[in-house]
C-alpha cells in the first residue's frame, strides 16, 4: 500500500498513521533551483488544504508551499531553515517541510500517486 | 536639436532599411482619432543660454536660505555640504547610471549602499539598514506598514510630537489598507500619555521631537516590549544623532529618519533620502532595496542587491511595498559626507549645531516677551510669542530675517498652538546672524 | 592603516604572463570599504571650535562611538571616485535596458537645479520669498498638462510606483466617495510588478488578464473579467513588450461602461511624447516618470519624480499639496479642508522632489513642443533599426516575439539561443565583456527569457550598428557551440559572475569590525 501522494503544485505529502509529512518535489526544487530561504509555519497552527503552509525562496524567485491537506501542524523541519540547501539535496527525505495531523485521512486518498504525478509532470514539459 | 544625434540623412537611410515610407507608418498602432498631426501649445525649442536665462529669472524671484539671516528647521535642515560631495556625485559613472542590477558593471554602486546601509546602521544604532527610501515621511508611513506586517496587529499609535507631515503621510498610506492610524494630539512642553494595548502594533514617536524637545524612549520601547508592540522612532534631524543617545540604544525596533541634513541640500523641500533601520530579525518584513556582500567567481569579495524577493518586481502582490526606485543620489551624497566627517567630523558639527542653538535660546529668550518651551533640544527649540507666530513670521521676512516656522502652519485649527515659533540653528548660522535676528525680534514684539 | 588589504592577492581569472602583484588590473583599482581604511581622529572637515555653551541635551547625550572611520579629504575623493569606475554608466555608452528608458542627461539640467535661488530654498520659507519656485512649479504643471491633454496634474509623487499609488488612491477614493469601493483591479500579466503592489496598498485583489497572440490586451478576456467589483484597469502603454495597445479605444470604453476607471502606467510615455495625449486614449490616471521621458538623472536608482495627470472627476481627490493663483500671488493648499476636502492626504513629506522639476522644466524647454516630438520619433526609428538590424525575419539573429513594427522598445525572447546551452542570462553577460550594458532580461514574464532592448532617441546611428553587429555577432558565437564560453563570462570586469544564491541565504547587509579582523587573519 503506498503511503505517498502528490500535488498538481508539486508538493508530496507521506502518511505515518495519522500523521501527514509534506515537503516539496524534486521537480519543484530543480524549478526553484538554488533555495536561499525557507518560511515554516508555526507548530500549533493550522493549515488548510489548497491554502499557504509555508514559502520556499530562491536568490530570484518565491513560491508558496500549499498545504496538500488539512489539519494541526505537529512539527516543522527546523533544519531547512537554518539550511535551506537541505531541500535542493534531498527534497523527499532530509528537505521535508511540516508534518500535520490529519482532519480527515480520506482527504490524502483524494490526491495524486505516483505513477499519476510522474504523468503529470511529463505533460508540464 | 543638440541632444538629438541622428541628422536628417540618418533618419531617411533609417526608414529605408525599415521599410517604412514615413516615420507616421510606425505610429501606425495608434488610433486616427488619437492621432495629433500639429506641434502641441507649447514653446519651441531653445538653446542653453535661453533656457537658462528663463529658469534663472525665475530663481531670482526667490530669496535664497544663504541670503539672510536664516532659521528655519521643522524637518529640513540647512546644512554646509563640502564641495567634494557634490563634485562626486556628478561624476558621470554616479549619476548616470542606473539601478545596480548588473552587479559586475556596478560594484561601485553597490559598494558604496553597503557602506551607506553600515553608516546609518551605525549612527541610529540599529542592526540593519536598507539602501534609502524616498524621505523621512515615507521611511515612517513604511514602518507603521512594516509593523502591521509583523506584529499582525491593527493599530498604529502616533505620537503628538511626530512631525505633521509624518502623521499625515501614515494616515495617507493607511487609509485603504485596513490599518487604523490613531493619533495623538500634540502636547509642546509636557508628556503625552500613551496607551497600548494587545491591538497595538506600533507606537510612532520622534526624536528629538517635532517641537525640538528631546526624549528617552527607553521606558516606552520596555513597555512596547511587553505588549509585543513595536516602537518606532522617527528623527527628522539627523545630525542630532551625533550628540544625542541614538534611538537603538533606547530600544527601538524600526528607526525612520530623514537623511537630509547630511550631503543633501534644502532643494523647497525634495529630493530626500529617507532612512531605514530596524532590527535583524525582521530583515525579511523589511521594504526597499538591500545591498549584500557575497563573492564572485574568483572567490573575490564583491556585491549584489540581495533578498530581493521582498521586493515588488519578484512578489508583486505580495511584496513587503510597490517601492521601486529610492533615493540612489541622495544616499550617496549622505555617505560621502559621512565620510568626510567621520566619527570626530559628525560629533564636533553636532556640538557646533548645539552650541549655536543654546546661545541663539539665551538671546531670544531675553528679548521681552519671548518665552522658551522646551526644557532641552538639540539645534531646534520652540518660542512662546505674545502674538500670533505666523504674523511674526512674516513680519521678520520684512525685516529680511527668515526667522522661523509657526507651529499654525501646520495646526490652524489649534488655538493654544497659535503663539507658537519653531526655531533652529546650525553650523551655518553666524554670530551677527544672530545679533540680527535678535534686534528684528525686539522690534517685532515691541 | 587598520583593516585588511585583499588588493594584495593575484587576480585568479587571470592568465599567468598579466598577473599583477596588486590585483589591480590598470585603471581597474581594487578598493577597500572606508571602514577598513580608518585612521581614527582624522577628519576630512575642519569645522570650527564650538562657542562656549552648557549643554541642554537634557542628560541624552550620545554614551556610545558612533563607529565612523576617520578619513581626509583626499582619501575620501579617491575612495568614491575609484568606486565610481567600476560602474557602467549612460555617458559610457549605450544603456538599451527595455523598460527604463536609459538616455541621455544634459548638463545644464543639473546646472539649473543648483542655482541658489532654488536649490538654497527652503520648503516652508514665507510664500513671499518662494514665488518664484511656485512660478516654475506652476509652469511645471501647465507643460504636462498641454503634453497629456488631462486638465490637473499631482505633482508630490517621489517616483513611479509613488505616483502608481497616488493615481489608484483617488480613484478609490472617488469610487468610496460614491459609495462603492469595488474590490477586483484588473492587471495585463506583462505588467510592471509596481502595479499589482500598488493595487494591494490600495486593499484591492488583482485579476491578471492574458495578452492575446499579438502581444496586446486580450480583449475578450478582458471584457469577461468585467464586471461591477471592477475599480479599475491598469495598463501600461505603449506596453511593456514595446506596443501600442491598439484597441486602447475599445478598451476604455469597456472598462468605463462597467463603472470602473482606467489607469495608465506611463513610464513608456517617451515613445508618444509630443504625438499623442493620453487624455484622447479615454485613460483617467497616468503617471509620468520624469526620470525616464524627461531624462532626470538615474543617479543609480533614484531619486526619480512620479506626477500624476488626473482626469477632471479625479481631481478633487489628488493629494496635497497644490498650488493655486491667489490674490498675492501663488499660494500653497496644503490643508484638507475647503476646495480640497476630497484630498486623499499627503504623499510625502513637503512638496514633492523640486530638484527633478527643475530638471525636467530644463529639459522640456530646451526640446520644446518640437523637439519633444522628435523625441517620439527617434526613440521610435532607432528602436525599430535595431528591430530590423537583429530579428531573424530582416537578416539579424534574433528571434522576434511579436512580429511587426515596435514603438521606443523591442522585445526577444530565448527561441534564437534553443539547443544551443546558452542562456538569456549567459547572452547578457557576454554583452558586458564587449563593453555594452546589456539589455533587460527574463521581463516582461510574457514570453520566454525575454531580451527587452531600448535604445532611447540619443543613441546615433554609428552606436545602433556597433551595438547590432555585437549582438548579431554573439549569437553566431552562441549558436557555433561556445557554451563555456557564455557561461563562464564576463572575464573583464571588476567583478566576474557574483554568488547571489550565498548572499540570499546568509544575507551580510553591513560592514563590522570582526569582518575584516577575520579576514586579515586568513
Amino acid at each position: 500500500m503506498p503511503t505517498l501522494r502528490f500535488t498538481k503544485d508539486h508538493e508530496w505529502v507521506r502518511l505515518d498513521g495519522d500523521t501527514a509529512v509534506i515537503g516539496i518535489t524534486d521537480y519543484a526544487q530543480q524549478q526553484l533551483g538554488d533555495i536561499v530561504y525557507v518560511e515554516l509555519p508555526e507548530p500549533g497552527s493550522r493549515v488548510e488544504a489548497g491554502k499557504e503552509a509555508a514559502v520556499v525562496e530562491s536568490a530570484k524567485a518565491a513560491s508558496e508551499v500549499y498545504s496538500p491537506v488539512s489539519g494541526e501542524v505537529v512539527a516543522v523541519n527546523e533544519v531547512i531553515a537554518g539550511d535551506p540547501a537541505k531541500v535542493n539535496a534531498d527534497p523527499m527525505g532530509d528537505g521535508w517541510f511540516l508534518s500535520v495531523k490529519l482532519d480527515d485521512p480520506k482527504a490524502f486518498d483524494a490526491l495524486m500517486d505516483e505513477p499519476e504525478y510522474q504523468k503529470f509532470v511529463a505533460e508540464q514539459g | 536639436m543638440r541632444y538629438l544625434p541622428l541628422t536628417p540623412a540618418d533618419r531617411t537611410e533609417m526608414l529605408v532599411a525599415i521599410g517604412a515610407g514615413s516615420i507616421d507608418d510606425l505610429f501606425a498602432d495608434v488610433p486616427p482619432t488619437a492621432r495629433r498631426a500639429g506641434l502641441v501649445d507649447l514653446p519651441l525649442a531653445q538653446g542653453e543660454i535661453e533656457v537658462e536665462r528663463a529658469l534663472s529669472r525665475m530663481a531670482a524671484k526667490n530669496v535664497a536660505a544663504g541670503s539672510v539671516p536664516f532659521f528655519i528647521g521643522g524637518g529640513a535642515y540647512r546644512h554646509h555640504v563640502p564641495a567634494a560631495v557634490d563634485h562626486l556625485i556628478q561624476r558621470g559613472e554616479f549619476l548616470t547610471s542606473y539601478t545596480p542590477y548588473q552587479p559586475e558593471i556596478s560594484q561601485g554602486t553597490l559598494q558604496a549602499l553597503f557602506e551607506f546601509q553600515t553608516q546609518v546602521a551605525l549612527l541610529t544604532g540599529m542592526e540593519v539598514a536598507n539602501a534609502s527610501m524616498y524621505d523621512g515621511a515615507t521611511a515612517c508611513a513604511e514602518a507603521v506598514a512594516m509593523a502591521h506586517r509583523i506584529t499582525r496587529r491593527a493599530k498604529a499609535v502616533l505620537s503628538g510630537g511626530l512631525h505633521p507631515h509624518y502623521r499625515e503621510v501614515c494616515q495617507t498610506y493607511a487609509q485603504f489598507s485596513g490599518l487604523e492610524v490613531q493619533t495623538l494630539d500634540p502636547t509642546p512642553g509636557r508628556i503625552e500619555n500613551i496607551t497600548i494595548d494587545s491591538d497595538t502594533a506600533c507606537v510612532v514617536v520622534q526624536n528629538p521631537d517635532f517641537f525640538g524637545e528631546l526624549r528617552d524612549w527607553s521606558a516606552l520601547a520596555a513597555r512596547c516590549r511587553q505588549q509585543g508592540a513595536l516602537l518606532v522612532v522617527a528623527v527628522t534631524e539627523i545630525v542630532s544623532l551625533g550628540a544625542v543617545n541614538p534611538p537603538g540604544e533606547m530600544g527601538a525596533d524600526i528607526v525612520a529618519a530623514e537623511g537630509q541634513g547630511i550631503g543633501n541640500a534644502l532643494n523647497f523641500g525634495g529630493p530626500y533620502v529617507g532612512l531605514f533601520a530596524a532590527r535583524e530579525q525582521h530583515v525579511r518584513q523589511m521594504p526597499g532595496r538591500l545591498a549584500g556582500q557575497t563573492i564572485d567567481a574568483d572567490g573575490r569579495r564583491g556585491w549584489v542587491l540581495t533578498l530581493s524577493t521582498r521586493e515588488q518586481h519578484i512578489r508583486r502582490e505580495k511584496a513587503t511595498s510597490n517601492i521601486c526606485t529610492n533615493s540612489g543620489l541622495c544616499a550617496l551624497a549622505f555617505a560621502i559626507h559621512l565620510a568626510l566627517l567621520g566619527e570626530t567630523g559628525l560629533r564636533q558639527l553636532a556640538r557646533l549645531n548645539h552650541a549655536t542653538a543654546c546661545n541663539l535660546a539665551d538671546r531670544l529668550t531675553a528679548v521681552p516677551g519671548a518665552q522658551l518651551v522646551n526644557d532641552n533640544f538639540f539645534n531646534e527649540f520652540c518660542l512662546r510669542l505674545p502674538i500670533p507666530a505666523a504674523a511674526a513670521v512674516a513680519a521678520l521676512a520684512e525685516k529680511g530675517v527668515l526667522g522661523g516656522v509657526a507651529a499654525s502652519r501646520f495646526y490652524p485649527e489649534r488655538d493654544d498652538l497659535t503663539n507658537l515659533l519653531l526655531v533652529a540653528a546650525t553650523e551655518t548660522v553666524t554670530k551677527e546672524d544672530i545679533d540680527d535676528y535678535a534686534a528684528a525680534l525686539g522690534e517685532v514684539l515691541r | 592603516m587598520t583593516g585588511w588589504s585583499q588588493a594584495l592577492s593575484a587576480h585568479p581569472a587571470m592568465p599567468e604572463e598579466t598577473q599583477t602583484l596588486t590585483g589591480n588590473r590598470g585603471l581597474q583599482l581594487e578598493e577597500l570599504l572606508i571602514f577598513e581604511q580608518n585612521s581614527p581622529g582624522h577628519c576630512g572637515v575642519d569645522l570650527p571650535e564650538p562657542p562656549a555653551h552648557k549643554s541642554r541635551l537634557g542628560g541624552l547625550e550620545r554614551r556610545v562611538p558612533i563607529g565612523l572611520p576617520g578619513l581626509s579629504e583626499p582619501q575620501v575623493v579617491r575612495h568614491f571616485t575609484r568606486l565610481s569606475q567600476k560602474n557602467y554608466a549612460i555617458d559610457s555608452g549605450i544603456y538599451p535596458l527595455g523598460s527604463c528608458t536609459m538616455k541621455h542627461n544634459p548638463r545644464l539640467n543639473e546646472k539649473m537645479a543648483r542655482l541658489p535661488g532654488i536649490a538654497d530654498l527652503h520648503p516652508l520659507q514665507p510664500l513671499s520669498t518662494i514665488q518664484g519656485a511656485l512660478e516654475l512649479i506652476d509652469t511645471l504643471t501647465h507643460w504636462l498638462k498641454t503634453l497629456t491633454g488631462m486638465p490637473a496634474v499631482a505633482l508630490s509623487p517621489a517616483a513611479g510606483a509613488h505616483g502608481e499609488l497616488c493615481g489608484m488612491m483617488t480613484i478609490r477614493a472617488a469610487l468610496e466617495a460614491h459609495g462603492d469601493p469595488r474590490q477586483r483591479i484588473l492587471v495585463p500579466e506583462s505588467a510592471h510588478g509596481t502595479n499589482p503592489a500598488t493595487a494591494a496598498i490600495c486593499g484591492y485583489a488583482i485579476d491578471p488578464i492574458p495578452n492575446n497572440p499579438r502581444g496586446r490586451v486580450d480583449l475578450t478576456a478582458l471584457k469577461a473579467k468585467l464586471g461591477a467589483d471592477v475599480a479599475a484597469l491598469m495598463l501600461t502603454n505603449p506596453n511593456t513588450c514595446g506596443l501600442f495597445e491598439d484597441e486602447i479605444l475599445e478598451i476604455a470604453a469597456a472598462v468605463h461602461e462597467a463603472g470602473g476607471f482606467f489607469y495608465c502606467d506611463g513610464a513608456n510615455f517617451n515613445a508618444i511624447v509630443g504625438r499623442v495625449r493620453p487624455a484622447d486614449l479615454g485613460i483617467d490616471a497616468l503617471h509620468l516618470n520624469l526620470h525616464k521621458t524627461f531624462s532626470t538623472p538615474h543617479g543609480g536608482g533614484g531619486p526619480g519624480s512620479g506626477p500624476v495627470a488626473l482626469a477632471a472627476e479625479l481631481a478633487p481627490f489628488a493629494p496635497l499639496p497644490w498650488i493655486t493663483h491667489g490674490s498675492k500671488g501663488l499660494e500653497i493648499v496644503e490643508r484638507a479642508n475647503g476646495s480640497a476636502a476630497q484630498t486623499i492626504g499627503r504623499l510625502k513629506g513637503f512638496h514633492g522632489q523640486m530638484g527633478m522639476f527643475v530638471r525636467a522644466l530644463s529639459y522640456m524647454m530646451s526640446h520644446g513642443a518640437d523637439g519633444l516630438r522628435q523625441v517620439a520619433e527617434d526613440a521610435v526609428l532607432n528602436a525599430n533599426y535595431l528591430r530590423v538590424r537583429l530579428g531573424q525575419a530582416t537578416g539579424g539573429a534574433l528571434s522576434q516575439s511579436y512580429p511587426g513594427s515596435c514603438m521606443h522598445e523591442v522585445l526577444f525572447d530565448d527561441r534564437f539561443l534553443k539547443d544551443t546551452g546558452v542562456t538569456t542570462l549567459d547572452f547578457a553577460k557576454a554583452l558586458i565583456d564587449e563593453g555594452f550594458h546589456p539589455m533587460t532580461m527574463y521581463f516582461p514574464l510574457v514570453v520566454h527569457g525575454a531580451l527587452l532592448i531600448e535604445p532611447t532617441e540619443t543613441e546615433s546611428k554609428a552606436s545602433l550598428d556597433q551595438f547590432a553587429d555585437t549582438v548579431n555577432g554573439l549569437a553566431t558565437r552562441a549558436k557555433a557551440g561556445d557554451i563555456a564560453g557564455f557561461q563562464a563570462a564576463p572575464n573583464l570586469t571588476p567583478r566576474r559572475r557574483l554568488d547571489e544564491t550565498a548572499a540570499a541565504r546568509k544575507p551580510v547587509l553591513r560592514w563590522r569590525p570582526e569582518m575584516s579582523q577575520q579576514k586579515a587573519a586568513e
